[in-house]
């Protein structure tokens, strides 16, 4: 069976929220899968050794030397370490908050996790839905490489967001005005004005969810297998 | 290279109801489909693309037949048709969800049910996609100047504008036709477009455009089992009548010869970017 944690840093729980909202596919999903750790619906202090899939949900406070320790350790112990969510893809709301938020104890301390350990694979949004966190993790189950590729260059890279659509797609002349961005985005911050979209600076999160929808910056082959 | 992708089978085909072809494009097989659907209890709402005045087009979400009939039509501009889908399934609380769309956007549909990171509980609810023939768009403001300054035409005066025998075509209110060659629009298209190599919509249930039939029909490609199933309810329930493809002039040979063009010419423009240090979708 495979072994699998949920490790949770600076997040609000959204993305396990977002993954127990798969509701019927969670059982397919805890029933193919050995939950070894999860301090929100488990009572394991210590993660495991040996762990083949760690998703990992929020940010990495760069002042808090547990968090840091928390990152080498999920590094060492996964075969698979999997950056769920903005925060810990992106940095999202930890870095880049809304709202007039005081964020303590500075927002400059905070780090995805990309950036501080090697991650194999990052998912974006804030959360990401519930559908892809079940494909990534059926897929990472089934050694799909093909599907999983998109995430594994954001692990890379560690960035996406509103202003990619900007630079990478309207800025190129690669936008048609599809409005796919518009509809990914959580928070409302893309409109479309005539048929391009604008991002709405006051409201993006830099969740990296519009970016990474869009089907100009990326579209996979195996999209166009159609049953 | 291959002209069409995927295919189960080619008709051609128009709605059966005079209302629909009264205001629809050509064979007003998305229209009917639609009602159809809705009708039915195959659809409980969709996607089209509404006229908001002097053919600015604005997407919409439709629940009734009226709703699609009123935005039944071609508009030659972009509509951010998808901008819509998660209000579709939040605010409208819509379990069905038929969806039409360029070949551009069909392909943001389908990117977005199997990569669904921003869609949370929505790419389930998309019950039919239709894709619509297209070589390429224009920006609003474009289509403006290629009817105000080329054809001599006031937008407001437009009730209807068709490309067709390499001709771009204008009908006014006054009953007025102008036509100016395709050739003369070319520099006011989208440049987004230069890099799309799909004519037919290739990764849509069902995929039906003018080009291939005879006038006030339309050539239409069903593709999956989904869009099947769709299309063949339709057919037996009355909603359309179809002809064997073999039969029509002047046929899928012209379809074959213009999808050919375009994969041909995009794909030139994909190396072209490429060799100059651009990106392209990939």
């Amino acid at each position: 069976m495979v072994k699998v944690a949920h490790v949770q840093l600076s997040s609000c729980c959204g993305c396990l929220v977002s993954l127990a909202d798969t509701y019927e596919k969670l059982l397919d999903i805890l029933n193919s899968i050995e939950l070894v750790y999860c301090q929100t619906l488990m009572d394991v202090r210590e993660i495991p050794d040996n762990l083949d899939i760690i998703l990992v949900e929020g940010s990495v406070c760069l002042d808090d030397h547990h968090a840091l320790e928390l990152a080498e350790e999920v590094r060492k112990k996964a075969k698979i370490l999997v950056a769920l969510g903005a925060c810990a893809a992106t940095g999202g709301v930890t870095r880049f908050c809304r709202g007039n938020q005081m964020s303590k104890p500075v927002h400059s301390s905070f780090s995805p996790l990309t950036e501080v350990v090697k991650c194999d694979l990052a998912i974006p949004g804030c959360p990401p839905s519930p559908e892809v966190i079940v494909n990534v993790i059926t897929a990472a189950l089934n050694g799909d490489a093909e599907y999983l590729q998109p995430f594994a260059e954001l692990a890379e890279k560690g960035e996406a967001c509103g202003c990619d659509l900007l630079y990478k797609v309207v800025n190129k002349s690669l936008c048609m005005g599809c409005g796919t961005c518009a509809a990914a985005c959580p928070t409302r911050a893309i409109e479309m004005l005539d048929g391009r979209p604008n991002v709405l600076k006051e409201l993006c999160i830099k969740c990296g969810a519009c970016s990474v929808q869009c089907p100009r910056i990326r579209f996979p082959k195996l999209i166009e297998e159609i049953e | 290279m291959d002209a069409f992708g995927k295919y189960k089978t080619v008709v051609s085909a128009r709605a059966t109801d005079k209302k629909i072809l009264k205001k629809s494009q050509d064979g007003g097989i998305v229209s009917a489909a639609f009602i159809y659907g809705l009708e039915n209890g195959l659809l409980d709402g969709v996607i089209v693309a509404d006229n908001a005045g002097e053919f600015k087009a604005v997407p919409k979400v439709a629940t009734t037949p009226e709703e699609v009939l009123e935005a039944a039509g071609t508009k030659y501009t972009v509509c951010p048709n998808i901008s819509v889908l998660k209000s579709a399934v939040r605010e409208y609380a819509l379990e069905k969800v038929g969806i039409v769309g360029t070949p551009c956007q069909i392909r943001a549909v389908r990117k977005l049910m199997k990569y669904p990171v921003g869609f949370r509980h929505t790419d389930s609810k998309i019950a039919l996609t239709i894709g619509i023939f297209c070589m390429e768009n224009f920006p609003y403001m474009g289509l403006k100047t290629i009817v105000e300054e080329h054809c001599g035409v006031k937008m407001e005066d437009v009730v209807k504008m068709d490309i067709g025998k390499g001709k771009f075509w204008v009908y006014t209110k006054w009953g007025e036709t102008k036509a100016i060659k395709l050739k003369e629009t070319h520099p006011y298209e989208q440049i987004a477009c230069h890099v799309c190599t799909d004519y037919t919509a290739e990764l849509a249930d069902i995929s039906t455009g003018s080009v291939g039939s005879p006038d006030g029909w339309s050539t239409v490609f069903v593709r999956t089992t989904k869009g099947e199933e769709f299309f063949n309810k339709m057919v037996e329930d009355g909603y359309l009548e179809i002809k064997p493809i073999e039969e029509v002039k002047p046929g899928l040979g012209l379809v074959e010869k213009l999808a050919l063009t375009k994969k041909e010419k995009n794909t030139k423009e994909i190396e072209h970017r490429k060799e100059l240090g651009l990106p392209v979708p990939y």
